[in-house]
């Protein structure tokens, strides 16, 4: 993390504040811990703010505000932004681990040197942080997954797959709100419909969440959620994080 | 989420702005080709930006100007003349469902605008009903500082940043003076240039960040790639400048082809331009507005009564809104009042 954030020009209506230049946790939950106190300020002609790993993007009206009044307010504020002003929150996805809805289990299992019940084990035992969203509407970028699982991607990726897919590329896991090619190693699926444009808001997981995939049991169970929310009676449980 | 919306969105505003309606209306874009629409009912119209040689009923159809529509007439587009991007205001906004904030269509996504596709033949708009411009009497009210001749060459302002220390003054300076060309990879999510290559000094890849409109990236190769309405929210390349918003424009009516040359400006001049800009829309705003207020009369069954004040005077009306359920709400002087429209029973125009 830097000693002091940096602003960089991104344009007439937008800038940076780069708060470290790694990937790390505690500079990405800094990040997170910024945005949500500059929404708090309201001040006047700040647009948006959009978190990534290590830097904030803020978007501004130019005929209203400009980068050196965020800056000042942001500068003077230093040490209010160290801790969350509420606390996270821990999204449960419910997953079907295994089967025709991870084909790529056994794979990741064996080449873990582990048995199917640990590898479920070990990865619906972590709270992953979202780092940030990017990449597709709704798609987390997710931290923390237990190396013991990191394995390569597919030789050949598959042309689509399916929407709410749960895997594993290299060292990171995640999980794909709509359906797209990818070479990902997948290990399970969930029900939940992770982005739609007409609800608010949209996406069910959000940058500066935590995510915990809770297993389920049996495929009964996935169908029953699934009719759930086709009906529109199921709600995405949602924990403070600790 | 990208922001998606209007490539040249000031020219969208300004057509919005022409035919009377909020400036967030949901309009109509032609990329190089336009459609040929047959109107159902009377409209009021704006075509800005490109000209895509609109005409109607084989007139030949002023840009910038409120057109007035009868129904049945056809509007045709008979080729590129200037510019790439042709905008259709229509008065009252196309109605089309919001999502998530917005009327635009994402077309990646399937979903937002017209049933999240690009339009076919045989759809049918609708558009809210327009709270009247009747009789537009006044003309040219865009300056020619904005209803410029686009051509085929140039010049982009930008802001260097947010990585220009990544590149090295070789870099910089080439990317600043030489010529680059709009290659056809080019869409509504970015613009890839050809042209010399611009050099780093440790590599092109960063921790991924956010993307700004406007964004000039360059990987590896030494190829800028301009990112766009349609771009990804985050991107891992070094970033040497971005695009000023006013500029935005010029690129969204440049076809592949076109030339780029790009001159560094600093935040302080952008800003000065920004609201330069700014002002020359709120002007015609005010325009518009001016020739829109007119003293306020009620024709029932025929007779008119002219809506005057208790002092007599006679008071001019802003219509605000006119619902589907033909309530018409106004505002006179200081009065807000409706009007229920019963189909009917009688005949109300105002």
């Amino acid at each position: 993390m830097y000693n002091s954030p940096k602003f960089l020009n991104s344009g007439d209506s937008n800038f940076v504040v780069e708060l470290g230049d790694r990937i790390d946790v505690p500079t990405n939950r800094k990040v997170h811990n910024l945005a949500q106190w500059i929404g708090q300020q309201k001040m006047p002609g700040v647009l948006e703010l959009i978190p990534t790993y290590r830097s904030l993007l803020v978007s501004f009206d130019p005929n209203v505000t400009n980068l050196e009044t965020i800056q000042e307010v942001v500068l003077q504020s230093d040490g209010e932004y160290d801790s969350p002003s509420s606390p996270s929150a821990v999204v449960m996805i419910p997953t079907l681990y295994g089967g025709d809805y991870g084909p790529d289990i056994d794979y990741v299992a064996k080449n873990s040197g582990m048995t199917l019940d640990q590898v479920i084990e070990i990865h619906s035992g972590t709270d992953y942080m979202v780092y940030m969203m990017g990449f597709s509407p709704g798609f987390p970028y997710l931290g923390g997954l237990d190396s013991r699982l990191a394995t390569g991607r597919l030789d050949s990726p598959r042309s689509s797959i399916p929407a709410g897919s749960v895997g594993i590329a290299d060292d990171q896991t995640g999980v794909y709100p709509i359906a797209s090619p990818g070479g990902w190693q997948l290990i399970g699926r969930t029900p939940v419909v992770l982005f739609a444009p007409e609800t608010d808001p949209p996406a069910v997981i959000n940058a500066g969440d935590f995510v915990r995939f809770v297993p389920l049991n049996s495929e009964e169970e996935y169908l029953e959620i699934k009719e759930k929310i086709e009906t529109g009676k199921f709600e995405v449980n949602k924990e403070q994080k600790s | 989420m990208p922001v998606s919306g209007a490539m040249d969105s000031s020219a969208l505003r300004i057509g919005n702005i022409l035919v009377g309606n909020r400036d967030d209306a949901a309009g109509l874009e032609a990329t190089v080709i336009g459609p040929t629409i047959r109107f159902l009912v009377d409209a009021t119209i704006a075509i800005t930006g490109g000209d895509l040689g609109a005409i109607l009923d084989d007139e030949p159809l002023d840009l910038w100007e409120v057109t007035s529509v009868s129904a049945n007439s056809i509007l045709k587009f008979q080729g590129p003349r200037d510019g790439m991007r042709s905008y259709i205001a229509i008065g009252g906004g196309v109605q089309v469902p919001v999502l998530m904030g917005s009327r635009s269509t994402y077309i990646k996504g399937e979903f937002g605008g017209f049933k999240g596709r690009a339009l076919r033949e045989g759809d049918i708009l609708k558009a809210f009903i327009s709270p009247g411009y009747r009789n537009p009497e006044s003309f040219h009210l865009v300056p020619d500082s904005i209803r410029n001749v686009y051509g085929h060459d140039h010049t982009i302002r930008v802001i260097l940043g947010p990585q220009d220390t990544a590149f090295t003054p070789e870099g910089i300076s080439t990317f600043l003076s030489d010529e680059y060309t709009i290659s056809i990879h080019s869409d509504r999510m970015g613009y890839r240039l050809e042209g010399p290559v611009i050099s780093h000094n440790n590599g092109a890849d960063i921790i991924s960040d956010a993307t700004s409109p406007g964004s000039i990236q360059v990987p590896g190769d030494g190829a800028p790639i301009i990112l766009l309405a349609d771009r990804g929210t985050t991107g891992g390349y070094t970033k040497i400048a971005t695009v000023i918003s006013p500029d935005l424009r010029l690129l969204a009516q440049a076809l592949p082809g076109d030339k780029l040359r790009f001159v560094s400006v600093t935040p302080e001049e952008a800003r000065a331009i920004v609201l330069t800009e700014e002002a020359a829309i709120t002007m015609i705003q005010t325009k518009v507005n001016s020739s829109r207020n007119k003293p306020f009369a009620l024709v029932v069954n025929g007779k008119t009564h002219n809506v005057v004040s208790a002092e007599g005077e006679p008071m001019t009306a802003e219509f605000t809104s006119i619902s589907q359920k033909r309530r018409i709400e106004a505002s006179v002087g200081e009065f807000n009042f409706e009007i229920e429209i019963h189909h009917g029973e009688e005949d109300v125009s105002a």
